[in-house]
């Protein structure tokens, strides 16, 4: 894929924009791609990265990375004009059916794959708010892009922009009338975890991206195993988007 | 234009016939259907499917693998629905692909291998099995068969009683001399040999002082074991009569070719697949443009040479 742009976001994040040679398959929300890094001395396997849009139009997709290695640190230094190597669309995805108004929560970089499922959703007329929690104002990433779709909430621990605290200490989870009839979300397992628990609370449909590491990406190598109540599933293909109610100790 | 003599890719390992010298490697390669989007599998000299045991195993818990350099660490530990799943639910999916489709045979004690490789017998589309005597990852049996030469004897007597077809041994390279690992199997009964089965190996999170893996030991595969592999296969070519299967770190077609010049009969590809799903072909291909450079009309003319 060409790389069509290469934009820092600030010194942790940057979104990749890349142009495949032929027309785009058809990309669920949810579902990631599995990016070859080269040159880099340590990085041997490739990076499953969530997609964060797609522009069938201009037959592009986006990929929102936070720098966290060696290998996200050697893509972030990727030029307009350079190629990737992409093995995608792999995975299940996000539901786009069942529920009339939509909670999105995205911890951090987790907003990743949030961003084409809000655009989906608003698209057939649900109804999407976006949460979105981080550390501090600038782990909160894209957040005009969300208000396109829908309203945005935001929380930091530092309180440097939102609410203070962690997304599950926003004053929505407080309010009495919580209008939602689904969450989906992506990020650190702990918040998942804790949204999980909330939607169980308010017997809602809760679905949850999860980010096990992975080899191959494509279901034959059964290293990104998450134990569920049908034994070990593979989150390449049989995720990464799951009911938290498959999940075992997730309920 | 003036036409060339394409080389002749074929091999024999036993009773099997290879259409080239290339297969996959068991647990990297599912059941060969993973991959059937990126490329025609049946171009494949042979498919060594998952590790199948005689009842259904999950396997280890996560976090099972770990990236290390040029390399990487996995403790899957046989996770496979055991033997009957695969002959009522894969099998039958699976059989009429046009490659040699082997089983790799894998359990705890030897009245499992037997139960395994009795039932597997009976598949007219499974030419061949490979026994699994090297899996690092599983408490019992497994590498414990084949770090040993009197057990590595017991079990593929034990085997050769009652497979009639194609028997390869998969020998472990965590072991003093592998050649003589690979004489004991070879007077026991095994048609050909496979190695390396992976690395026992580890790592750690420094921070969290923790161990990577979930079973703190695991199989290193990957470039970063291919000259121990390399050097294996060199040593037991140069030991037995059966052909050798070379497999260990094999990204491309040089690394493919330096295991045949080393003595390897036929090769398996492993975690390359992970990094190019696609890179079988790749490496066919790179053979024969091999041998048409060197002038070669028949892949076995390069076997051994070193």
């Amino acid at each position: 894929m060409k790389v069509v742009s290469n934009k820092n976001l600030n010194t942790k994040y940057f979104l990749l924009t890349l142009q495949p040679p032929d027309n785009m398959p058809v990309i669920l929300p949810g579902q990631f791609a599995q990016v070859e890094i080269k040159d880099a001395k340590n990085t041997f396997l490739r990076r499953p990265l969530s997609v964060h849009d797609v522009d069938y139009k201009n037959n592009t997709i986006k990929l929102l990375v936070q720098i966290i290695g060696e290998g996200t640190k050697k893509l972030s230094e990727i030029k307009e004009g350079d190629s990737l190597n992409l093995v995608y669309p792999l995975g299940n995805s996000f539901s786009t059916s069942g529920a009339d108004n939509v909670l999105l929560v995205g911890g951090g970089c987790g907003i990743a794959p949030l961003l084409y499922l809000a655009r989906l959703l608003f698209e057939k007329n649900i109804k999407v708010t976006t949460l979105i929690g981080g550390s501090s104002e600038s782990d909160i990433l894209e957040a005009d892009e969300y208000r396109k779709y829908g309203d945005v909430l935001i929380t930091t621990l530092d309180a440097s922009i939102g609410e203070k605290g962690l997304v599950t200490q926003h004053s929505v989870f407080n309010s009495d009338k919580f209008p939602y009839t689904a969450i989906y979300t992506c990020g650190p397992e702990p918040m998942m975890k804790a949204l999980a628990r909330i939607a169980k609370e308010m017997n809602i449909r809760c679905e949850v991206s999860l980010e096990n590491m992975m080899a191959c990406g494509i279901g034959a190598c059964l290293c990104c195993v998450v134990d569920t109540n049908e034994g070990n599933k593979c989150t390449c293909t049989k995720g990464p988007v799951f009911n938290y109610k498959e999940l075992k100790g997730w309920s | 234009m003036e036409l060339k003599n394409m080389p002749d890719l074929c091999v024999k390992i036993g009773g099997l016939v290879l259409k080239n010298p290339v297969m996959t490697a068991s647990g990297t390669f599912g059941y060969g259907e993973e991959f059937a989007d990126f490329f025609d599998i049946s171009t494949l000299g042979g498919i060594i499917v998952k590790g199948t045991t005689g009842s259904k195993r999950e396997g280890n818990a996560y976090p099972r693998m770990a990236e290390t350099p040029s390399g990487m660490l996995n403790a899957v530990g046989l996770q496979n629905k055991g033997v009957d799943n695969f002959i009522s639910d894969i099998y039958p999916r699976i059989k009429d692909i046009n490659t040699n489709m082997i089983v790799n045979v894998s359990g705890s004690t030897i009245d499992e291998y037997i139960m395994v490789a009795s039932k597997l017998n009976e598949l007219d589309k499974i030419p061949a099995i490979e026994l699994n005597i090297s899996c690092p990852n599983v408490k019992e049996g497994g590498m414990a068969f084949g770090t040993s030469c009197p057990s590595a004897i017991a079990v593929t007597e034990a085997i050769r009683k009652v497979y009639h077809k194609t028997l390869i041994v998969k020998l472990s390279p965590n072991v003093t001399n592998i050649a003589e690992m690979a004489k004991a199997v070879e007077g026991a009964g095994a048609d050909s040999v496979s190695l390396i089965n992976t690395l026992l190996g580890m790592a750690i999170d420094i921070e969290r002082q923790k161990p990577l893996l979930s079973t703190i030991t695991g199989g290193l595969s990957g470039p970063a074991v291919k000259p121990v592999a390399l050097r294996m296969v060199w040593q037991v070519a140069k030991a037995v009569k059966i052909p050798v299967i070379g497999l260990g770190g094999i990204m491309n077609a040089a690394d493919a070719i330096e295991f045949m010049l080393a003595g390897a009969t036929a090769i398996q590809v492993g975690t390359a697949n992970f990094i190019d799903p696609a890179v079988c072909p790749k490496i066919i291909d790179g053979i024969n443009d091999y041998l048409i450079r060197h002038r070669n009309n028949n892949v076995n003319e390069i076997i051994g040479k070193i």
